[in-house]
C-alpha cells in the first residue's frame, strides 16, 4: 500500500489543514517513507498476538460519581475568541 | 400511502439515551439539566490540553445495566476510542466513544403492533460522551455555544434493520424508553434531549433481498415526529422510486413544524472519523463477578410485568400493556391493588379518566397527586355504595388535584351517596308532579321517558341520590 497525493489531499483536508503543492509532493514522500518502515513488522508471524491497544498494564481506572466545582464561567470565558450571554460565540458552521 | 405499498420498507434506529449519573462520565462536573450557559464546565470537558479524563463508575455499570435489560451479551473487555470531527459542539475535535468493542452486543426487544408480538434485533449498545448545544443567531452567520452538556454519559443503541414500519418504529422507541425507565438510568424525556432517536430508511420492492439505498433521518423531537419523519421519508423515496430514479445516501433533516425532510448540505464527504484507541483512557475488563452484581440491580422489566398482570390478575393483554408503558403507572396500579381487589376497575379508572386526563391537559403523571391508596379506597367507596359511579368522578378529579384520599373529600364536599328511601321518597314525588307529560309518555309505553324522569332527580340532588334506588321509587310511583 502506498499514499498518494490525493490521501494526503484528502487527509488535510479533514484535518483543516491548506497545503501548498510542494508541501503535497513532499509530505506524500514522507508518508510512504514512514509506511515503508512500518511494513518491516509483515514479516513477523503476529497470528496469536492481540492487538495492542494501550501498552501500560493497568485496566479499570475509575471514579466514583462525586460531583465536583466546574469552573468560574469567567474564567470558562477567557480563551474565547468572542462571547455573548456566557456563551462561546462562533462563526456558524453550515450543515 | 398507495404510493409506499409496492414497496417494503426498511428501518433501523439509533438511539442515544442521556444516563442520569450525578457528575460527567469523564469529570466531576454536574449533569443537572437547565443551568446557566457553560457553568458545567471544567477543563477536562472544555478539553483544555494536559488533562487527564478518568472514567465515571457509575456511568459504566448504568450502559451494563441497560445493556442487559436489552438481551445483550455483554463484553469481557471493553475499550473507548476517539472519533475525530471538527465542529464546534465538540471542544476537543474528538469524541470518546466505542468504535469495535462495545460494552454490549446481540441483544434484542420484543415489541407488540396490532396485537403482534414482533422481535427486534439490537446490534450494539455502546458509552460515548455527549456534545454541547449550538444556538444559532445574527441570522445564521454566528453560533453560541454551551458546553454543560459535553461529558454527560450516552448510551447509543443501535437496532438491527427489523422495523418496518413508522408504526413499529414508535412501538420500539417506546418499549426501549419503558425498559430504561424501569432500569432507572435515564430520565428518558425526549423533549428535554434525554432520549434522542435517529432513523435509516430504504424501500425495496417486495421480495427483493438486497436493501435499497438508504436515507438518514435526523431531528425528530417526539415518538409522534419519528412516526411522521418516517411516513414523510416512505413516500419520499417511492416517489422517487417510481419516477424511476435513484435515492441518494445523505442525511436528511425532519422540520416537525412544516412535516417534511430537507437534505442536509454538506455532509456529502462521506463520514471519516479516523477512531483509535484513547490513550488517555485505560481498557476495561468486565468480570463474571462485576456482571452478577449489575445483574442483580435489574427490576422486573416490562414485559415480565405485562405478563404477571393477565395472569395474576387476568387483566386483557391490551390493558397490561399500555399500564406497563410507564413504570410509575404499573405503580400505581399495583399500589391501588393493596387497597381494592378490583383490578379491571383500577386498569379502567387509570386507562379512561387517569390518562384521558393527563392526555387532555398535556400532563406527565408526576403533574398529578393522586396515589395508588386514594385511587383503591375510592373504587371501595364505590362498592359499598357510599358513593355512586356520577360522584366518584368528582372524586377522582378532586384526588388529581388535592391528593387528598377519598373519604375525606367525600365529607368535605357532601357528597355520600342518597341511599335513603324517606329522603328520596319527596324529591320522586316532586319531580313526577312536575312532568305530567313525561308520565303519561311512561304509561303510554314509552320506557325511554323514565330516564328523563331519573335525570331530573340527579340534578335536584346533585348526583347524589343512588340512581338503583331512583329506579325502583320511581317505577312504584308510576304503577
Amino acid at each position: 500500500m502506498s499514499i498518494t497525493i490525493q490521501d494526503v489531499e484528502h487527509v488535510a483536508r479533514l484535518a483543516r489543514l491548506e497545503l501548498t503543492d510542494g508541501e503535497k509532493s513532499q509530505f506524500t514522500e514522507q508518508l510512504n517513507a514512514i509506511l515503508k518502515y512500518a511494513e518491516k513488522l509483515n514479516s513477523l508471524d503476529t497470528d496469536n498476538v492481540e492487538p495492542t491497544s494501550h501498552v501500560l498494564p493497568i485496566t479499570n481506572v475509575m471514579r466514583d460519581d462525586v460531583e465536583r466545582q466546574s469552573l468560574p464561567i469567567e474564567k470558562v470565558l477567557l480563551n474565547a475568541p468572542d462571547e455573548e450571554d456566557g456563551q462561546i460565540k462562533v462563526p456558524a458552521v453550515l450543515e | 400511502m398507495s404510493e409506499a405499498s409496492k414497496y417494503e420498507t426498511v428501518i433501523g434506529l439509533e438511539v442515544h439515551v442521556e444516563l442520569h449519573t450525578n457528575s460527567k462520565i469523564f469529570c466531576g462536573c454536574s449533569t443537572a439539566f437547565g443551568a446557566p450557559p457553560n457553568t458545567h464546565t471544567c477543563p477536562v470537558c472544555l478539553g483544555h490540553p494536559g488533562v487527564l479524563p478518568v472514567l465515571n463508575r457509575r456511568a459504566v455499570e448504568y450502559a451494563m445495566k441497560a445493556a442487559m435489560a436489552i438481551n445483550c451479551e455483554i463484553a469481557d473487555v471493553s475499550k473507548f476510542d476517539r472519533k475525530n470531527y471538527f465542529y464546534p459542539d465538540s471542544p476537543k475535535a474528538y469524541q470518546i466513544s466505542q468504535y469495535d468493542q462495545p460494552i454490549g452486543e446481540n441483544g434484542w426487544i420484543d415489541i407488540e403492533v396490532n396485537g403482534e408480538t414482533k422481535r427486534i434485533g439490537i446490534t450494539r449498545l455502546h458509552l460515548e460522551e455527549d456534545a454541547g448545544k449550538l444556538t444559532h443567531v445574527d441570522g445564521g452567520y454566528a453560533s453560541l455555544v454551551d458546553f454543560n452538556r459535553v461529558g454527560t454519559p450516552l448510551v447509543e443503541i443501535v437496532s438491527e434493520p427489523d422495523i418496518r414500519t413508522p408504526e413499529e418504529a414508535k412501538a420500539y422507541l417506546e418499549k426501549l424508553k419503558a425498559i430504561m425507565q424501569y432500569c432507572d438510568v435515564s430520565d428518558v424525556k425526549m423533549e428535554e434531549g434525554s432520549l434522542r432517536c435517529d432513523a435509516n430508511i430504504s424501500l425495496r420492492p417486495y421480495g427483493q433481498e438486497k436493501f435499497g439505498t438508504r436515507a438518514e433521518l435526523k431531528n425528530m423531537n417526539s415518538f409522534r415526529g419519528v412516526q411522521r419523519g418516517l411516513e414523510y421519508e416512505q413516500i419520499r423515496q417511492a416517489e422517487i422510486l417510481d419516477s424511476g430514479g435513484e435515492v441518494i445516501q445523505e442525511t436528511r433533516r425532519f422540520d416537525d413544524a412544516q412535516g417534511k425532510s430537507f437534505s442536509m448540505r454538506g455532509k456529502e464527504e462521506a463520514h471519516d472519523y479516523r477512531y483509535f484507541p484513547d490513550p488517555d483512557l485505560v481498557r476495561l475488563h468486565i468480570s463474571e463477578e462485576w456482571k452478577t452484581s449489575v445483574r442483580s440491580t435489574i427490576p422486573e422489566l416490562p414485559d415480565a410485568r405485562k405478563a404477571r398482570y393477565t395472569q395474576d390478575y387476568s387483566l386483557p393483554s391490551y390493558d397490561a400493556e399500555v399500564i406497563t408503558s410507564s413504570k410509575k403507572l404499573a405503580d400505581l396500579f399495583e399500589e391501588s391493588l393493596s387497597y381494592t381487589k378490583d383490578a379491571k376497575a383500577v386498569s379502567n379508572w387509570i386507562m379512561g379518566d387517569l390518562l384521558g386526563y393527563l392526555n387532555a391537559n398535556n400532563l406527565e403523571l408526576e403533574a398529578v397527586k393522586l396515589t395508588g391508596q386514594g385511587l383503591g379506597e375510592m373504587i371501595g367507596l364505590l362498592e359499598k355504595g357510599t358513593i355512586n359511579g356520577k360522584i366518584a368522578k368528582t372524586v377522582f378529579k378532586s384526588m388529581l388535584e388535592s391528593g387528598k384520599l377519598p373519604q375525606q373529600i367525600v365529607e368535605e364536599q357532601g357528597l355520600v351517596q342518597i341511599s335513603d328511601e324517606g329522603a328520596l321518597v319527596g324529591i320522586v314525588n316532586q319531580i313526577v308532579e312536575a312532568n305530567p307529560q313525561s308520565v303519561e309518555d311512561y304509561r303510554a309505553g314509552k320506557d325511554k321517558a323514565i330516564g328523563f324522569l331519573v335525570g331530573q332527580i340527579m340534578k335536584e340532588t346533585k348526583g347524589k341520590a343512588n340512581p338503583a334506588l331512583v329506579n325502583k321509587l320511581l317505577i312504584e310511583r308510576l304503577k
